[in-house]
């Protein structure tokens, strides 16, 4: 087993990592559909704002999200030598 | 890769071998495309299409047999990270992703979206909080991981309880699915459909358990998103030129805005409108209830532990929902397209001038115009003449269409030939297959991994294991037809319940087990239950017990989205008719069923009580119990490190 502190450096970081996540998670997922009404004003395309955001924008996030995600928890992994293949 | 020398051909060859089944998937279409110029009648054109797909499953599910524990439950931990992303898409979009979600968002609107956000967002939680740990953890299956965790059997037993009661359900949904699919777009018996159906699970799954589901569930999602897109594409293509519907659907909708001006349909209640159907509240309790459940359903997790690496499980839950959101993201532009066609061509239209594909599915049950099913011109006619004041012109109060027709008419709705229609049963069936094979592993493996190899007999050799995981497979999977034979109309409305069951009995301690080191086995064990039991009470008395809760439990009326008004007066029904406060078992049109609780919560966000319960009880629990020992706490720590061997190996 690594020593203690690279442990726990690795952890925190990972952390940190998983709560940007959700704080992203959070805000397309639910903060930016409360304002769906006044969203809706702006028309791009056709699509009123705030449906888009339900319909498409949010999704299109979330799978950005998780590529970025699976890249950045990788590196993480890598920096204190807890990758699987080091 | 260092897994690279133990690969067999098959893994090495996945691009071409799925390349080529593409190719042949097509050329088989055009063959059915020719066959049908040739003037073969349509029955046997669709006979085709489900001898030809189901035999290629029931071929992938033959080739793939085997008798090592390791290949049977988590099909050898080979599966790239791509494939496994189809295979996870397939298990995950079942018969009412594919052929309902469209139609609840042509029907609820802006507000349909809930489910499109749930079961999406909800593989943010899967990749982040839950499914790379339980890959380094190495477990069979989901139970495993919390007797390990949480001291024994307590908590694989509570796991399992939870299981079965979210997965049960789902399958037998995804059974009566196929029959419906094969009653309605191929004209078989129902019966003879859900016999065909539980052929097609059985043949995939049972000689190579996880292992030849996952190939075969690669191979329907190849079907099922070809069968999803095609329509639409075509149909994008006709009124625009351009083959990408999620684009043009914009200009949709704002031509459906202006439809509904002129219909007199009141802009508070307009498509795009928000909250109109669910007030924030409602809308935003079912996102969560759904993000959560997607999260902590065992069906879905399971998929990950089949990868070769942690890291490639962290791609797999990017690859999945690359491959759900490809058909997410088109059902809004098929509710768009459909919701057109019938303001601009059905309603406002004299009876005689409606156009013939609403009577294909009015004989099928899907349409109804004045009260009765579309069956023809004639029938509608005398309906309409029986209503006070109607003038001949069909009004939006008088036509009802069923969800399940949106996707089910829109080859028909564009012109096409029988053969589109008959890929789109193709398409359907695929989904609840794949699905339904998904749930019935998790089910099975529940009852043979966690019961008999870990609970009743220990010590049992491997192909004893194996002789019995499959004897309870079949067993599993003739209950589920049986029940499904039954047509149950209540269990597959149950359905949505089980992600909020799952989000309240299993999300808090499969992220606690793994997110707190001080989390004690007493505490997951009375969170799971205290959470589990608080959903599902909610569940059951608003839906069932209504009266009860009013009288005993002091719930109240909900209240309407848009008017804010309750949506029954407890008072005067209690003065009027005090006598259906007594009753139990309610039917769903039961003036009070589904329409009382607490705070506004409608029955499917029930999670929203139970999952903060199951927290809570969790940390108030640790805090009175003594924290795990240092052992354990070394393995939680083994658990977030990617490096090094699984946690638990099997023998």
């Amino acid at each position: 087993m690594p020593p203690d502190d690279k442990v726990q450096a690795h952890w925190a970081e990972t952390q940190r990592l998983t709560y940007i996540m959700l704080g992203v998670w959070a805000f397309f997922g639910f903060f930016i559909h409360m304002f769906a009404p006044a969203l809706n004003g702006v028309k791009i395309a056709g699509f009123p704002m705030g449906f888009y955001m339900a319909a498409q924008g949010s999704l299109i996030v979330f799978v950005a999200q998780l590529f970025w995600f699976a890249k950045a928890q990788d590196k993480v992994d890598r920096k204190y030598g807890m990758a699987e293949d080091e | 890769m260092s897994a690279g020398a133990q690969k067999g051909d098959f893994t090495s060859n996945l691009g071409r071998i799925y390349g080529v089944y593409t190719g042949g998937f097509v050329a088989f279409v055009v063959f059915i495309g020719v066959l049908e110029r040739a003037g073969v009648p349509n029955h046997i054109l669709g006979y085709l299409f489900v001898a030809f797909t189901i035999g290629v499953y029931a071929a992938i599910g033959i080739m793939s047999r085997t008798m090592q524990v390791d290949e049977y439950y988590v099909a050898g931990r080979k599966v790239p990270s791509f494939y496994n992303g189809m295979a996870t898409a397939a298990d995950w979009m079942s018969a009412a992703s594919f052929i309902g979600m469209a139609g609840t968002l042509y029907l609820l609107g802006y507000d349909g979206l809930a489910f499109i956000l749930g079961w999406t967002g909800g593989y943010v939680l899967v990749a982040t909080l839950i499914a790379p740990y339980l890959r380094k953890f190495g477990c069979y299956t989901v139970p495993d991981f919390l007797a390990f965790r949480f001291g024994g059997n307590a908590a694989r037993i509570a796991g399992i309880v939870v299981l079965m009661s979210c997965s049960f359900t789902y399958v037998v949904a995804q059974i009566v699915g196929t029959g419906l699919i094969g009653a309605r777009l191929l004209g078989m018996s129902f019966e003879i459909a859900v016999f065909v159906g539980l052929v097609g699970i059985l043949v995939c799954s049972m000689l190579g358990g996880m292992r030849a589901v996952t190939w075969t569930q690669v191979a329907q999602y190849i079907v099922l998103i070809v069968a999803y897109l095609i329509p639409v594409i075509i149909l994008s293509t006709q009124k625009f030129g351009i083959p990408i519907p999620q684009l043009t659907y914009g200009t949709v909708l704002s031509e459906i805005q202006v439809r509904e001006a002129a219909l007199g349909v009141s802009a508070a209640a307009s498509h795009s409108v928000p909250f109109a159907r669910y007030d924030p509240l409602n809308f935003f309790a079912l996102v969560l209830c759904l993000m959560v459940g997607t999260a902590s359903l065992p069906h879905v997790l399971m998929r990950y532990f089949t990868t070769p690496s942690v890291r490639e499980a962290r791609n797999s839950v990017a690859w999945t929902l690359l491959f759900i959101f490809i058909l997410y993201f088109t059902a809004p532009a098929y509710a768009a397209f459909a919701k057109l066609e019938v303001f601009t061509n059905v309603i406002g239209k004299p009876l005689a001038e409606l156009p013939g594909w609403l009577y294909s599915y009015g004989k099928i049950g899907l349409i109804q115009v004045c009260g009765t099913n579309a069956v023809d011109l004639a029938t509608i006619t005398a309906a309409c003449g029986k209503i006070a004041g109607h003038t001949g012109i069909l009004q939006l109060a008088n036509f009802t269409i069923q969800a399940d027709a949106i996707v089910i008419a829109t080859p028909e709705i564009a012109g096409l030939p029988y053969v589109v229609s008959g890929l789109v049963a193709a398409g359907g069936l695929a989904a609840a297959l794949s699905t339904a094979d998904g749930l019935l592993l998790a089910i099975a493996n529940a009852l043979s991994h966690d019961v008999y190899a870990r609970m009743i007999n220990k010590n049992a050799p491997v192909a004893r294991k194996l002789v019995i995981a499959r004897v309870i497979l079949i067993v599993v999977a003739l209950i589920a037809a049986w029940v499904a034979a039954q047509r149950p109309a209540d269990i597959v409305a149950m359905v949505a319940w089980a992600f909020s069951l799952a989000a309240a009995g299993l999300f808090p301690a499969l992220v606690m087990g793994i997110w707190s080191k001080k989390t004690t086995a007493a505490a997951a064990v009375a969170g799971i239950w205290a959470g589990f039991l608080a959903t599902l009470t909610y569940l059951v008395v608003t839906r069932y017990f209504p009266g009860f809760g009013v009288n005993v439990l002091g719930m109240y009326s909900n209240v309407h989205p848009i008017t804010g008004a309750a949506l029954v007066d407890i008072a005067k029904l209690k003065a009027e008719q005090p006598q259906i406060f007594e009753q139990g078992w309610v039917a769903i049109n039961h003036p009070l069923a589904s329409r009382v609780g607490y705070f506004n919560v409608a029955n499917i966000s029930a999670g929203l009580f139970g999952m903060p319960i199951g927290f809570v009880t969790m940390y108030i629990v640790s805090k009175f119990t003594t924290a795990p020992n240092k052992e354990l706490q070394d393995f939680i720590d083994e658990i977030r490190q990617p490096r090094g061997a699984p946690v638990m190996i099997e023998k």
